[in-house]
C-alpha cells in the first residue's frame, strides 16, 4: 500500500463543505450534485461522489427511459407457458415452463466498449449477461448475439467485426455455452456505433430461484471470483488521481478485460453453492462493480450493510478506494451467507480454486457504510444510490422530416419485370451483406457443446432441449429491422416483436415471453426520444395483444456519431416453449421431402418500403413499413405450432428480409434440395418474390397430409396458397427463370469471406 | 462396463462425453482432476474444453493433475483412453502420444461438420468402424493443428497409427490431414474432432460418433 494515499473521509467531508469537487467531469448535472448534498446533508466524500455519479449515470439509472419503461408494467404478467416468477428489476426475468422447470433469459448491450476495443468489449458483454443469468440461480445453457455493423466494405468494419466475433467466440466457447442464434446486420448508421447485444438463456428448477437481496442482520457479505483490478474504471480515474501524489498511476483502461476460464469456474462453483443451499442472496458484479452490488443488495434487503474495502482482494495494491468501488473487473460475484454457512461456502470455492473473502455484513443501520484503512469513506442510504436517482421526462417530438420520409415510398421505384431481370435481382439480393450466408461469423461459435442444441443458426430460432427424458425445450429468436423502425418506430417495434414471435412459432414452439434491448441515439435529441417513446408504445401494445409479457431487458442510448443517430433498433427477443423438441420444424428442404407441397401462409401486399430490395437495388429508405396485424400473427403461430405437433409439415421458414425469394433460397440451400414454384394467381411475380409483408411463412407439406393441412387453414379462415413443390437441384420460378443451387450457393456464400478474409 | 470422464477446471464437453457413454450403453462415471482414484472404470475419456484456461499451452498443466498420474500409469497397462480435442492435447503433453497441437493455420476458432476417414479400425476405440469408413462428425477448435517432425509423421503412417484423416478441406492445417492417432498398442487414441457431439440425431449432425463408444465397450468385454 502506498504511503501517499489518503482518503476523503466522512468526517473530513463534514469539516470541509466548500471543497471543489469534480462532479461535472463525472457527468453529474448541477442539480444532481446539489441533490446528493441534500440527501447527505453535507458534501459527499470522493468515494460517495464516485458511487452516485456512476449509479446515477444513464447506463445504470435508466433516468431518461424510466418513465417510458414503466409502461411495460401495464402488460399482464402471466405467460402462455406459465407464471412469471421474476420480472423487470431482477437480474433477469424468470418464467415457469412446466415440469418443475423455470427458464430465465435476458439481452443486454455492450455497444460502446465493443467499438473502442472490439474483442474485449464483446467478450465481456457475453460474460456480463451470463453472470446475470447465473445470479438468478440458473445454469446458463445458451447464448446468442444480435450484431450490427457499418457497411461491410468500410475499413472500420474490418477492424470491428472480426474483433467482435472473435471476442464472442473466444469467451462463449471457453465457457462451454452453445451459441444458437443472433443476427448480423449492416447499415451505414452503425459505422461509428456498432451494436453488440448479448442474450443468455438459463434453466433451473423452481426451488433454485435466487434473488438479489441482503437480508438477515449479521449475515456475511462474501466477494468471490477474480481479484479486483484497475480495469473498467474509466472516467472515475478523475477522482482517483486526486488521491495520488504526482507521478502516480492515473490512467486506467476504460474497457474491462475478460478471463473466461475464471468465469467457467465461477459458474460451476456458484451452481455448487446453490446446490449446497449456502446462499441467501446473490448479485453479480457488472457495471459500476462494488458500488452497484453493495447498494442494490442492501436496498433490496434489510437496508443496511457494512463493508471493509481492506478485505477486498486486489490485483493492484495501489488502487484508491474510489477505484476499488468503481472497478468493473470481470468474473466477480457477491453473496449473502449466514455465519454458520460461511465455512461450507469457502470450502466449495476452494474446491474450484475460486478466491472468496468475507468483506462485510448485513446491518440494521439503514445505511451503506464502507471503511477503508480503518476510516469511514462511505455512509449513505443505499436506496438513494441504487433506486432513487434522478428521473427525467425528456422532451420528445415527432421530427419534422418524418412526414417527408414517409411520403417517399419505395413502391414507386422501378422494378424488375422480365424473367431475366428478376433472376438478376434475386442473385444480387442473396449476395447482399444483410441476406448473404453468415457462417463466416457463426462457424466461429461452438453450437454443439452441452449436447442439447436442437436447432441453431441459420434456423428460424435457436432451440435447446431442457429435459432429456420428456423432450421439454425452449426456443429463442432475436429480431429487429431498424429501417422499418426509422420509417415508423411504433410499427417498427411491433414488426420486430411480430418477427421474433413468428420465428419462434415457425420452429414449433409456443411464444411465451419477451426480452428487449433498446438501442437508440441520444435521449437529449427530442426526435430520438420520440422514436424511443413510440417504440415502447409499440412493444407495450404488441405484447398486450399477443398476451406475452416483457420480462426484462436493457436500454442503450447515445448510439450516435456526431449529430447522426443509429437507426432506432429495438431488438426483441422472444422465448417460446415446446413440449417435445423432437417435433421441432427445421427450415431446410431435404431429399426426404422431395415432392412435398409448398404453401405460402398469409397475405402478400404491395409492401416494398424499407425492404432489402429497396435498400440494395436502389439505396432507398422511405415510405411506410409493412402493416402489422398481430391477430393474424397469432393465427399463423397457432397453425405452425399445431401443424408441427400433428406432423402436418416437415419444414417451415418465416418470410421477412428479402421476401419469399430469400425464404426459398435459404430453405433450399439449407437442405440441399431445390423447388419449382409459381406466383399465385393475381400476384405480380416481383411482389411474390420480393415484397416484405409481415405475417407470412412458407411450409412444406407431405402430399399425404395436404388435405388435413389445408382443412386446418380453411377452418381458421387463414390465407394459404400453394406456390410450388420441393424438387430438383435448382430454384425454378415457372414462366420466369431458373437458377441452380450451385449458382445460388456461390452467390450466397462468397460475400463475407471475400470482404473479411 | 464403466467409462470414466475426467473433469479438469475448464473442461467443457465432459457432460457430452458422459451422455455419449450412456447412449452407447455404458455407465458413465465422473472423475475429478484432483482425485487420483479412477473408481474402477474400464476406460477413460479426456474431454474437450480449455482445461486450466489453456494457460501456458493447451493441455500443458492438465498433464500434472493427480488423476493424470494414474491414467498415464494405467494406460501403460492397456487401459483404453480416448482424448478428444483438449484431451488429445493432454495426451500429447503427457507423451502418451507423439506430436503436438498448435493454433489453427487460419488463426480462428472453427466449428463445422467435418468428413473424416477412419484409417485404423483396430484400436480399442474404432473397432466398430469399417476399414476406411467415411464418417462426418463435429470439429471445433482453436488449437487443432496436429504437427510432428517428418520422421514421426512417417513412422505414424508407416506403422498404421493414423486413426482418422480429414477429408475435403483441412479445417486447421494439420500435417498430412491427420485428425487422430493411436499408440502402438491401440488403447490410447487422440482425436481432434468430437464424436461425443454426434450420438443423437436430435442434437448432432449425424450419429457417426457413437462407434467410438460402442467400440470400447466391445474391447473391454473382449479383454
Amino acid at each position: 500500500m502506498s504511503p501517499e494515499m489518503s482518503a476523503d473521509t466522512v468526517s473530513n467531508a463534514g469539516n470541509t463543505p466548500d471543497v471543489e469537487q469534480p462532479w461535472a467531469e463525472l457527468g453529474l448535472k448541477p442539480d444532481e450534485y446539489q441533490r446528493i448534498r441534500d440527501i447527505l446533508d453535507r458534501r459527499p466524500t470522493s468515494c460517495e461522489l464516485a458511487m452516485y455519479s456512476v449509479m446515477w449515470s444513464e447506463h445504470c439509472s435508466y433516468k431518461s427511459s424510466k418513465v417510458h419503461l414503466r409502461r411495460f408494467g401495464e402488460i399482464p404478467q402471466e405467460t402462455p407457458a406459465g407464471k412469471m416468477l421474476a420480472g423487470i428489476g431482477e437480474n433477469a426475468g424468470v418464467i415457469d415452463i412446466g415440469e418443475g422447470y423455470a427458464v430465465t433469459f435476458k439481452v443486454e448491450s455492450h455497444n460502446h466498449p465493443s467499438y473502442i476495443e472490439p474483442y474485449q468489449g464483446a467478450a465481456t458483454g457475453v460474460g456480463g449477461i451470463v453472470r446475470d443469468i447465473l445470479a438468478m440461480g440458473a445454469r446458463p445453457v445458451a447464448v446468442m448475439d444480435p450484431l450490427r455493423f457499418g457497411p461491410l466494405h468500410a475499413d472500420d468494419t474490418k477492424r470491428v467485426l472480426p474483433g467482435v466475433v472473435s471476442g464472442i467466440g473466444g469467451y462463449g466457447n471457453s465457457l462451454g455455452l452453445p451459441n444458437v442464434g443472433g443476427e448480423v446486420v449492416f447499415d451505414p448508421t452503425y459505422l461509428g456505433n456498432p451494436l453488440v447485444n448479448a442474450l443468455c438463456v438459463g434453466v433451473m428448477r423452481h426451488e433454485d430461484l435466487h434473488l438479489a437481496n441482503a437480508t438477515g442482520v449479521g449475515n456475511r457479505i462474501i466477494l468471490y471470483g477474480a481479484k479486483t483490478g484497475g480495469d473498467g474504471i474509466g472516467g472515475v480515474s478523475v477522482l482517483a488521481s486526486e488521491t495520488f501524489a504526482e507521478g502516480g498511476p492515473t490512467k486506467r483502461p476504460a474497457v474491462q478485460v475478460g478471463d473466461p476460464f475464471m468465469e467457467k469456474l465461477l459458474i460451476e462453483c456458484t451452481l455448487e453453492l446453490f446446490a449446497a443451499n449456502v446462499v441467501e442472496g446473490i448479485q453479480d458484479l457488472g457495471g459500476a462493480g462494488l458500488s452497484c452490488a453493495t447498494s442494490e443488495l442492501a436496498s433490496a434487503g434489510e437496508g443496511g450493510m457494512y463493508v471493509s474495502l481492506d478485505k477486498v482482494p486486489l490485483r493492484d495494491a495501489s488502487l484508491a478506494p474510489e477505484e476499488i468501488l468503481m472497478s468493473e473487473s470481470q468474473e466477480r460475484m457477491m453473496a449473502v451467507v449466514t455465519p454458520d454457512n460461511v465455512e461450507a461456502f469457502l470450502k466449495i470455492c476452494a474446491k474450484w480454486d475460486v478466491q472468496a473473502d468475507v468483506i462485510g455484513e448485513v446491518t440494521n443501520t439503514g445505511r451503506l457504510q464502507i471503511d477503508w484503512h480503518g476510516e469511514r469513506v462511505v455512509d449513505v442510504p443505499p436506496r438513494t444510490v441504487a433506486h432513487e436517482g434522478p428521473v427525467y421526462e425528456r422532451p420528445y417530438e415527432r421530427p419534422a422530416w418524418q412526414d417527408e420520409l414517409q411520403a417517399d415510398g419505395a413502391e414507386k421505384l422501378p422494378r424488375a419485370t422480365t424473367g431475366a431481370e428478376l433472376r438478376d435481382t434475386l442473385l444480387t439480393l442473396v449476395a447482399s451483406p444483410n441476406l448473404c450466408d453468415k457462417s463466416w461469423v457463426t462457424d466461429q461459435y461452438d453450437r454443439y457443446v452441452l449436447g442439447n442444441s436442437v436447432l441453431a443458426q441459420p434456423e428460424d430460432s435457436g432451440m435447446i432441449r431442457v429435459d432429456e427424458t420428456s423432450g421439454l425445450g425452449v426456443a429463442v429468436s432475436t429480431d429487429c429491422n431498424g429501417r422499418f423502425a426509422k420509417l415508423d418506430p411504433y410499427t417498427g417495434a411491433k414488426l420486430a416483436l411480430a418477427e421474433s414471435y413468428r420465428n419462434v412459432a415457425t420452429t414449433g414452439a409456443r411464444p411465451a415471453a419477451v426480452t428487449d434491448c433498446l438501442n437508440f441515439g441520444s435521449p437529449e435529441d427530442p426526435a430520438v426520444m420520440w422514436q424511443f417513446a413510440e417504440a415502447i408504445r409499440g412493444l407495450v401494445d404488441g405484447c398486450i395483444e399477443l398476451g406475452i409479457p416483457v420480462t426484462g431487458g436493457n436500454v442503450s442510448f447515445y448510439n450516435q456519431t456526431g449529430e447522426t443517430p443509429i437507426l432506432p433498433t429495438p431488438v426483441v427477443g422472444v422465448l417460446g416453449v415446446i413440449d417435445d423438441v423432437s417435433r421441432r420444424t427445421p427450415i431446410g428442404f431435404t431429399a426426404e421431402m422431395e415432392g412435398h407441397q409448398l404453401y405460402l401462409l398469409g397475405e402478400t401486399e404491395e409492401e416494398l418500403s424499407g425492404s432489402e430490395w429497396a435498400n440494395v437495388v436502389h439505396g432507398h429508405l422511405g415510405g411506410r413499413p409493412p402493416a402489422v396485424d398481430l391477430a393474424a400473427e397469432q393465427q399463423l403461430a397457432d397453425i405452425l405450432i399445431n401443424a408441427s405437433r400433428d406432423g402436418l409439415i416437415d419444414a417451415a421458414h418465416d418470410v421477412s428480409d428479402g421476401g419469399v425469394a430469400q425464404t426459398l433460397v435459404e430453405s433450399a440451400l439449407r437442405g440441399g434440395v431445390g423447388a419449382r414454384v409459381w406466383a399465385p394467381d393475381g400476384l405480380d411475380p416481383f411482389l411474390f418474390l420480393f415484397a416484405e409483408s409481415a405475417g407470412r411463412a412458407v411450409v412444406a407439406v407431405p402430399r399425404t397430409e395436404e388435405v388435413r393441412f389445408t382443412d386446418m387453414c380453411t377452418a381458421r379462415r387463414f390465407p394459404h396458397v400453394k406456390i410450388g413443390v420441393i424438387t430438383g437441384d435448382s430454384l425454378d420460378v415457372q414462366d420466369q427463370f431458373e437458377v441452380s443451387l450451385t449458382e445460388l450457393r456461390t452467390a450466397w456464400t462468397q460475400t463475407l469471406p471475400a470482404a473479411l478474409n | 462396463m464403466k467409462i470414466g470422464v475426467v473433469t479438469f477446471p475448464g473442461s467443457l464437453d465432459d457432460a457430452d462425453a458422459r451422455r455419449a457413454a450412456a447412449v452407447a450403453g455404458a455407465e458413465p462415471v465422473a472423475l475429478w482432476h484432483a482425485d487420483a482414484d479412477l473408481h474402477g472404470v474400464d476406460a477413460v475419456v479426456l474431454p474437450g474444453g480449455f482445461s486450466y484456461g489453456d494457460y501456458l499451452r493447451a493441455g500443458a498443466i492438465s498433464r500434472f493433475a493427480p488423476v493424470m498420474e494414474t491414467i498415464i500409469s494405467k494406460a501403460g497397462e492397456g487401459l483404453p483412453v480416448l482424448g478428444i480435442c483438449n484431451g488429445f492435447q493432454v495426451l500429447c503433453e503427457s507423451h502418451l502420444l507423439p506430436g503436438a497441437l498448435i493454433k489453427n493455420h487460419h488463426r480462428k476458432f472453427l466449428c463445422k461438420d467435418q468428413p473424416l476417414r477412419i484409417e485404423n479400425n483396430r484400436t480399442a476405440w474404432t473397432s466398430d468402424y469399417d476399414s476406411n469408413h467415411e464418417i462426418t462428425i463435429v470439429v471445433k477448435n482453436q488449437d487443432g493443428s496436429f504437427v510432428a517432425d517428418e520422421p514421426t509423421l512417417d513412422r505414424l503412417e508407416g506403422e498404421g497409427l493414423v486413426v482418422a484423416r480429414y477429408l475435403g478441406v483441412n479445417p486447421n492445417g494439420s500435417y498430412r490431414d491427420i485428425a487422430g492417432i493411436t499408440n502402438a498398442r491401440g488403447n490410447v487414441v487422440g482425436l481432434m474432432p468430437h464424436p461425443e457431439h454426434c450420438v443423437e440425431t436430435l442434437t448432432g449432425p449425424t450419429t457417426d460418433g457413437l462407434g467410438f463408444f460402442t467400440s470400447v465397450l466391445k474391447a473391454v468385454v473382449a479383454s
